[in-house]
């Protein structure tokens, strides 16, 4: 173990880890991949907080990143959305910081005060990624805060709807968590006053079995109007919209039981059902428990509000001001820096504009625009600064518009879960049983009808019901999550097994956006490959990142006369040769190609181009032809049509290949298929499929960076596990086989319990010892089931 | 036997103090996170002298 970190040190950058380029920057015996890693070493050793080093071998994440601009955090009114608490003398501000990745993190960011004394406390919630932070105001402003964290290689994501939603609280957790801690408190007290009761009391014993009861009684009426509270709510407002879930059994069932025990008790005829209405409720809200839990902490709601900036710069007579984008109007005028995302459609006064809108459009060509040209919103400038006429306001602008469209002013329609449609039909059948054993004994014995009646609603509540699906899908939901494929909720798991049709978007989804290979068309000998690999290290432009990756050779040059041009090209002499890659204007000829083109000129000789080709992601092909025996392949891109006969292979007709499509033409499409009765699962990336990923029955967003921003969506799939996307559909039918086994499995146990309930014969032992039993069955029975089923598909 | 009307009622007291203790911590957000607190408490103390190199001999991998 010692010995790989000593080895590597040698090869990689000290703080990220990233391969060293041939001339590394250094600062003593450490070696560093750029500037960025160096100046964070600097600023932690210099605060003899190098300590950071020691918990893990290479903790930072890459500096090589543009930097980010906080001036907006100056104004008043974006900061009083931020923080969560301010004063005179100190503030506190929760902030998502996405690269927080171990143990490193907690204790670098912990201990920020020793950086800068303005800081008096953070905190760090792990899981959440967030950091609380408290400063004080004279010592330090939120931008300083800000820039410190960025400084240290821990750079905020601030954005416009993560503040919208910091203002919902979320305690329903901990409510839920206090409602099983009464439950289990009454549960416990309750049956160890039970017990007595089991094993029968002698006569001298009879004065503590009404004293036990009453007791019982009382420690029954915090459970019923506090933890049991949610579910008469639901039953009744179901009910009253003429819906029968399984909360009505259920609430049915825990009423009666009151009831009957109270007058039981209260009459001296018996002691009732306390214990096994204590025991049923705690147990079903462990089942809500486990099916809310949250083993992740993304987003799932977001849209074209997160992807952009939280303020934008404007320019007001001469003068930038940091204006929130809410507030940005039309006619004024902004400044994009390069890298930055134009918020609004505008208009180009000044500076040369070359806009990346693959997120947008799926187009993956940069698109050029002239002076005075319209330049949609949501593009992002690759080239130096530009200033632009705002024409129209932010929600207006052509690609914010989709979110207008009906399809997202609506709820989209709860999906149906197995258990909701069984309850229907177990709902009535229970109140026809019930009725009957009731009327069987009405005419012979009053009591007895009562009795029955009462018993048959008691014993035939759903409680290992209701456990079944929540224990099966958080069993699945956890093995997805292991296996990268994150989902909203439990009943997505049961969607996904229904699915028959699925419609893959092109760029991002299934081709990789990290690994491209390049075709090289001219003649380029293997020492003047070797020439532009050690040049193109130099740069930090992806272009060049990736010709390095692909051309797959050691730095052995080191370069001169390092010239880079931004969004143009590189030159430099290397090994005594004068070298320029870039594009052709750069270079001085005059080629027109279409697509992303690096063009080669050494000692003034032009010796041809790379062309950049986008891959698939690894195990697409056989992934499509999985998928494909059961379920019917469609693609939809906003790309222009030359990777057609690419993809024809992969898709057994023709005619189900789509591009140049506009996010609402994707949005029609899904809605046609489903017209046809298709059952819709999408596989978007960009905020092009918003539209489409909403539409649809499923909506999964496909990243590589399950930080980054991903369009609303019911699951985020990480682009590594995109392979195994035919066993999470194979394991979700599984999922669902589980739930309708242990299903049978309670039905089994509540016809047992009937055959004593119908004959008035239910003695409270009978029911104590069936619910806990039938219950814990269902618990190993689904969490095994599950398991197995797992295993069976390859999901660790 | 009387004895039990007074022990029942003081197990239920204590029973009670402990569910109050519960609420408490749960209402103040402490079991809000359960990760980050494990992690924090492995960490070393700060070195006594200034300067004193530590030593790098307990890795914690998360």
């Amino acid at each position: 173990m010692k010995e790989t970190i000593i080895l590597s040190v040698d090869t990689q950058c000290y703080h990220c880890g990233d391969s060293l380029p041939h001339t590394p920057f250094s600062s003593g015996d450490k070696q560093f991949c750029c500037a960025g890693c160096k100046s964070v070493y600097l600023i932690l050793s210099s605060h003899r907080l190098t300590n950071y080093y020691t918990y893990n071998a290479v903790p930072g994440a890459t500096q090589k990143k543009t930097e980010t601009h906080f001036d907006y955090l100056d104004e008043p009114g974006i900061a009083a959305d931020l923080i969560d608490y301010t004063d005179d003398q100190t503030t506190v501000i929760t902030l998502f910081i996405p690269a927080i990745h171990c143990s490193s993190c907690i204790w670098l960011l912990e201990n920020l005060y020793k950086i800068n004394p303005g800081i008096s406390n953070s905190r760090i919630d792990f899981p959440k990624k967030q950091v609380s932070i408290t400063f004080k105001n004279q010592l330090i402003s939120l931008r300083g805060t800000a820039e410190l964290l960025t400084s240290v290689g821990y750079e905020p994501l601030i954005s416009l709807q993560d503040m919208v939603k910091k203002q919902q609280s979320d305690h329903s957790e901990r409510n839920l968590v206090t409602k099983i801690a009464v439950a289990g408190f009454c549960f416990s007290n309750v049956m160890m006053l039970s017990f007595p009761e089991y094993f029968g009391f002698s006569a001298f014993e009879k004065n503590f079995q009404t004293f036990f009861n009453w007791i019982n009684l009382a420690l029954a009426v915090p459970v019923m109007l506090y933890s049991a509270r949610d579910y008469f709510i639901s039953a009744w407002t179901n009910l009253r919209n003429g819906v029968l879930n399984l909360d009505f059994p259920l609430a049915l069932g825990i009423a009666v039981m009151f009831l009957r025990s109270a007058a039981e008790i209260v009459s001296h005829t018996g002691s009732g059902f306390i214990d096994t209405l204590c025991s049923l409720v705690f147990f079903i809200l462990i089942g809500k428990w486990m099916q809310h839990r949250t083993y992740h902490y993304l987003s799932f709601e977001r849209d074209y509000r997160s992807y952009f900036p939280v303020a934008v710069t404007c320019i007001k007579e001469g003068k930038e001001q940091s204006v929130p984008l809410n507030e940005l109007k039309t006619g004024q005028r902004i400044l994009i820096r390069s890298n930055e995302i134009i918020p609004a459609d505008a208009i180009l006064l000044k500076g040369e504009a070359k806009l990346d809108f693959s997120f947008v459009t799926g187009e993956s060509q940069p698109v050029e625009k002239v002076l005075g040209e319209v330049i949609y919103a949501g593009g992002r400038q690759l080239m130096g600064a530009i200033e632009l006429e705002v024409v129209k306001a932010v929600s207006q602008s052509y690609l914010t518009k989709l979110w207008n469209n009906e399809t997202f002013v609506g709820k989209k329609d709860p999906i149906q879960t197995f258990s909701h449609t069984v309850s229907k039909y177990f709902s009535i059948g229970l109140l026809l049983v019930a009725t009957a054993a009731g009327l069987f004994w009405i005419n012979t014995d009053i009591n007895r009808a009562v009795a029955s009646f009462t018993a048959v609603l008691i014993i035939a509540c759903p409680c290992a019901l209701a456990l079944s699906s929540p224990f099966t899908l958080a069993a699945v939901l956890s093995v997805f999550d292991k296996n990268k494929f994150y989902l909203k909720s439990t009943a997505v798991i049961e969607e996904l097994a229904r699915i028959d049709t699925i419609v893959f978007d092109k760029t991002g989804t299934i081709t990789n956006p990290a690994a491209n290979g390049f075709q090289f068309t001219g003649t380029l000998s293997t020492p003047e490959k070797q020439l532009v690999s050690d040049l193109a290290r130099n740069s930090g432009h992806p272009l060049s990142r990736e010709l390095v990756k692909w051309l797959n050779l050691d730095a052995v040059y080191p370069v001169d006369e390092y010239r880079e041009m931004v969004g143009r090209g590189i030159s430099g002499i290397v090994n005594g040769h004068q070298l320029k890659i870039g594009s052709a204007a750069f270079l001085g000829i005059s080629i027109v190609h279409k697509g992303s083109v690096v063009h080669v000129l050494a000692d003034n000789h032009y010796c041809g181009y790379f062309v950049s080709e986008q891959r698939w992601r690894p195990g697409f092909k056989e992934l499509a032809l999985k998928l494909g025996q059961d379920n019917d392949l469609h693609l939809l891109s906003g790309d222009q049509d030359h990777d057609r006969e690419l993809l024809t292979p992969f898709f057994s007709r023709m005619q189900q290949l789509h591009f140049k499509q506009s996010p609402q033409d994707k949005l029609d499409y899904i809605l046609a298929l489903q017209n046809k009765g298709a059952r819709v699962m999408m596989l978007g990336d960009g905020l092009n499929d918003a539209g489409a990923l909403r539409q649809s029955n499923l909506g999964i967003a496909v990243t590589d960076d399950i930080n980054n921003f991903s369009p609303g969506c019911d699951g985020i799939l990480d682009g590594t596990a995109f392979e195994k996307l035919p066993q999470f559909i194979r394991q979700a039918k599984d999922a669902v086989k589980v739930i309708r086994m242990s299903f049978v499995i309670s039905i089994l146990y509540n016809m047992a319990g009937l055959f004593f309930a119908v004959q008035g014969l239910l003695s409270p032992l009978i029911a104590a010892i069936l619910m806990p039993l039938s219950t814990v069955t269902i618990i190993l029975f689904t969490t095994l089931a599950a398991r197995f089923y797992a295993g069976k598909n390859n999901l660790s | 036997m009387n004895i039990i009307y007074l022990l029942l009622g003081l197990s239920i007291v204590i029973a009670v103090l402990f569910l109050t203790a519960f609420f408490w911590a749960n209402k103040s957000g402490q079991n809000d996170d359960l990760y980050t607190p494990s992690v924090r408490m492995l960490f070393d103390d700060e070195p006594k002298q200034p300067g004193k190199e530590q030593s790098d001999e307990d890795h914690i991998q998360t």
